[in-house]
């Protein structure tokens, strides 16, 4: 049993908590993040070049991280400064072309010369495993892809999609440059920061090398799994940073002559709260350290579950102990509150994933 | 980050589970997995058992009779052991006054008192609480007055979990009126059969009596029989309660009540079907499991920090907090799978046995009783609202 990260892992947090906080602090996170293109495009290439997307990614496909806690080490970090590049594109994306064997794709990806976006979710309701509204059709040597996917993070500004539409052989994965024709992207600011887009794809075609996997099943459970667990380790960070911020307000606000750390009331609520954050530290340590296992997905489920209920109470309790500046948008503290909740709105809120892991269990 | 046991540690688990299998009667395992009532002679059974193995006082070093155990060793143990559903080791000699003896006491006290601890030959219990005094127990009143070589006791205390059995109590008791609160207080060792103890036991809210009230009337208890020295046993005290709240999380206990209620909600049937598959009653059971894995892991985490030299502070609260909250919640549901079985009182069912027709399914007797009971968990040790203003003490410092 070993409860800290390799020195590996630990230079790299440090060395990406140094850099966000230099060059992203929350004066000029929130100006990229509410502005024209939702991140800072110099935030990202530095990133890339320091090796951080490389992180995220195994070695046979040219990273030099991969596993489960390297994603969480980077995105716990990428929580903690509320950083809006787009990491988790770049993750689910590669993940996906990983898991479908298009490595030569990623090397781009890794450079950071490519801002990725997985456009696979769509604006209706479906069933898990129902046809996609979206269809491709071959086309001569390629395909003409049709449809429409919702809420694409990062899609307005994307220069590469992975598409998902509908073929003969199932869900079936396509490469789209972001600017090819029949590609219109509405694309409009997120309420915790960052952009997303809209997509609709009318009659866009593209080559016979564009299609990455005829079923894309594998490839997306493989994009997803990343992608949750992304977003878990994010939830953390973005909580810590929550947690030292109440802790702060707690021991300086006066009411009454003293600090309001005083009352009991508060104290209790602060307390859940702290324990609360050490359960979902837990969670994502589990979902880390099962994340190549065949148990998996089930550990997943629980952590994004954990944060969901998690980062649900972190950040209502946070911005009550905070009483009306914490209803500001000027205090950092009520952009985590955003996202901490909008993470719970992403791939699949605490009741859905409730459900998938009690199913997951039945047929385990 | 491995979550692994190191080689060593998981051959440690692997004796320690076919200790379990080999020697652990199955007529205790049996009472244990049912909820059903151990008798004084079945935990004393159990007891015995360890101690032919070394295992009894866990805790304890070497050169006392203990195992020498590693902390991560001593929390696979007790991991272990609550899965294999093997009586609790009566904690009030073993894991109270054991420790506190062997670093405050003299060297006659250790002499005397610890072997009989391990053998059997005293039963222990513990003097704390009293009913002016229970969260705010630097309140206590119990007096003990010198005279010549005694100290004459007058007082009341309470919760003295099986005070019936015990040959022994080790008492928190004022030796200065005096003094600050926390600074008259003495810990004194006094023998049950002394003149003027009464006990009276306290029947709870599922019937039963494993509480009592002690009363001391002109109790005379040699001074030999004080701990360390006069005045300073709030000292001892907070030692003690460090113990009690090792494996505070009760992880391998909820474990293994959470795999009843699985078996439970396998068996029973709602609205025709496995009540497992009841969507709601799914959605709590799914929201407990993953609590508990979650709480083992924070466990883990904690055992780990402690292994590697830290002393556990806001963390233990937060164990403690999380660990009842989790076993309530198992408790609660094992009662509602029951639905109108869970009503029946039927407590001579609950005594080895009983021969009666049983009423409604299966491990429907102690469901409701044993629910009932384990409201106490949130209660003792610290109640959890008394843990939620340690964290906040220890964490924001106000």
């Amino acid at each position: 049993m070993d409860f800290q990260h390799t020195e590996d892992r630990q230079m790299l947090a440090d060395t990406l908590r140094r850099f966000l906080a230099e060059r992203a602090g929350i004066e000029a996170r929130n100006k990229a993040a509410y502005g024209d293109t939702g991140y800072d495009p110099q935030v990202w290439a530095g990133l890339a070049e320091l090796g951080v997307i490389g992180a995220l990614f195994g070695e046979e496909v040219g990273g030099f991280g991969g596993a489960g806690h390297d994603i969480t080490v980077v995105f716990e970090e990428i929580g903690r400064a509320l950083a809006v590049e787009p990491f988790l594109g770049a993750l689910m994306v590669g993940r996906a072309l990983a898991a479908a064997g298009r490595t030569d794709e990623i090397e781009r990806l890794i450079a950071g010369t490519v801002v990725p976006a997985l456009a696979h979710a769509e604006p209706q309701d479906r069933a898990d495993g129902a046809p996609l509204a979206s269809v491709a059709r071959r086309d001569g040597d390629g395909w003409t892809i049709d449809g429409a996917k919702a809420v694409v993070a990062s899609g307005d500004t994307a220069t590469l999609l992975l598409v998902s539409a509908q073929t003969d052989a199932g869900a079936s994965l396509f490469l789209v440059p972001g600017d090819a024709a029949g590609v219109e992207k509405r694309g409009y600011l997120n309420i915790d920061g960052g952009r997303s887009a809209e997509i609709r794809l009318a009659g866009v075609r593209v080559g016979a090398d564009a299609l990455v996997a005829e079923d894309g099943t594998a490839a997306l459970a493989a994009a997803e799994a990343a992608g949750l667990l992304a977003l878990s380790a994010e939830a953390l960070g973005v909580m810590e940073v929550t947690k030292a911020a109440t802790i702060d307000y707690l021991q300086t606000r006066k009411q009454f002559g003293v600090p309001i750390g005083k009352f009991q009331a508060l104290q209790h609520r602060i307390a859940t709260v702290l324990l609360e954050i050490e359960q979902a530290r837990s969670a994502v340590i589990n979902a880390a350290d099962a994340f190549d296992r065949a148990d998996g997905p089930r550990a997943l489920s629980a952590a994004k579950y954990t944060v969901g209920a998690t980062g649900q109470l972190v950040a209502e309790e946070a911005i009550q102990l905070h009483g009306g500046i914490g209803m500001t948008w000027e205090l950092p503290l009520s952009h985590y509150a955003k996202r901490l909740t909008m993470i719970d709105q992403q791939l699949g809120d605490q009741d859905q994933h409730l459900q998938r892991y009690i199913a997951l269990g039945r047929t385990a | 980050m491995d979550l692994r046991l190191s080689p060593d540690e998981e051959a440690f688990r692997d004796r320690v589970r076919s200790f379990f299998r080999d020697k652990l009667p199955s007529r205790l395992s049996d009472k244990v997995r049912r909820g059903l009532k151990l008798t004084k002679a079945d935990m004393e059974e159990w007891h015995a058992v360890l101690h032919a193995e070394g295992w009894l006082a866990s805790h304890w070093p070497e050169r006392y009779g203990g195992p020498g155990w590693s902390v991560v060793e001593r929390s696979l143990f007790e991991d272990e052991s609550a899965k294999a559903y093997a009586p609790r080791v009566v904690p009030f000699g073993v894991n109270m006054l054991g420790p506190v003896l062997i670093k405050y006491g003299s060297e006659e006290q250790r002499r005397h008192y610890l072997p009989r601890i391990l053998d059997g030959s005293d039963w222990w219990c513990q003097g704390y609480s009293e009913p002016g005094a229970g969260s705010d127990l630097a309140s206590l009143k119990t007096s003990a007055v010198r005279d010549g070589d005694h100290y004459v006791v007058n007082g009341q205390k309470t919760w003295t979990t099986l005070g019936q059995y015990a040959d022994w109590i080790f008492c928190l008791v004022r030796t200065d009126p005096k003094a600050k609160a926390q600074e008259g207080i003495s810990f004194l060792l006094i023998d049950m059969k002394s003149p003027g103890i009464e006990v009276r036991p306290i029947v709870l809210l599922d019937g039963d009596a494993e509480v009592n009230e002690v009363f001391f009337t002109d109790v005379r208890v040699p001074v030999a029989n004080l701990v360390g020295e006069e005045n300073k046993g709030w000292t001892y005290a907070k030692y003690l309660l460090t113990y009690e709240r090792t494996n505070i999380a009760g992880v391998g206990a909820s474990m293994a009540a959470f795999e009843r209620l699985k078996a439970t909600a396998d068996t029973l049937t709602r609205g025709g079907k496995p009540l497992a598959e009841d969507p709601l009653f799914a959605a709590r059971m799914a929201r407990i499991e993953i609590n508990l894995a979650n709480m083992a892991t924070t466990n883990m985490r904690v055992v780990a920090a402690v292994a590697g030299g830290g002393a556990p502070g806001a963390e233990s609260s937060m164990l403690k907090i999380k660990g009842t909250e989790i076993r309530q919640a198992i408790t609660a549901l094992q009662r509602r799978a029951y639905g109108p079985y869970a009503q029946p009182f039927v407590p001579e069912a609950l005594e080895e046995g009983y021969n009666g027709e049983p009423v409604g399914p299966e491990g429907a007797a102690p469901a409701a009783a044993s629910y009932f009971n384990n409201r106490k968990l949130s209660i003792f040790g610290g109640s959890n609202e008394v843990q939620k203003n340690i964290i906040s003490k220890m964490i924001v410092g106000l």
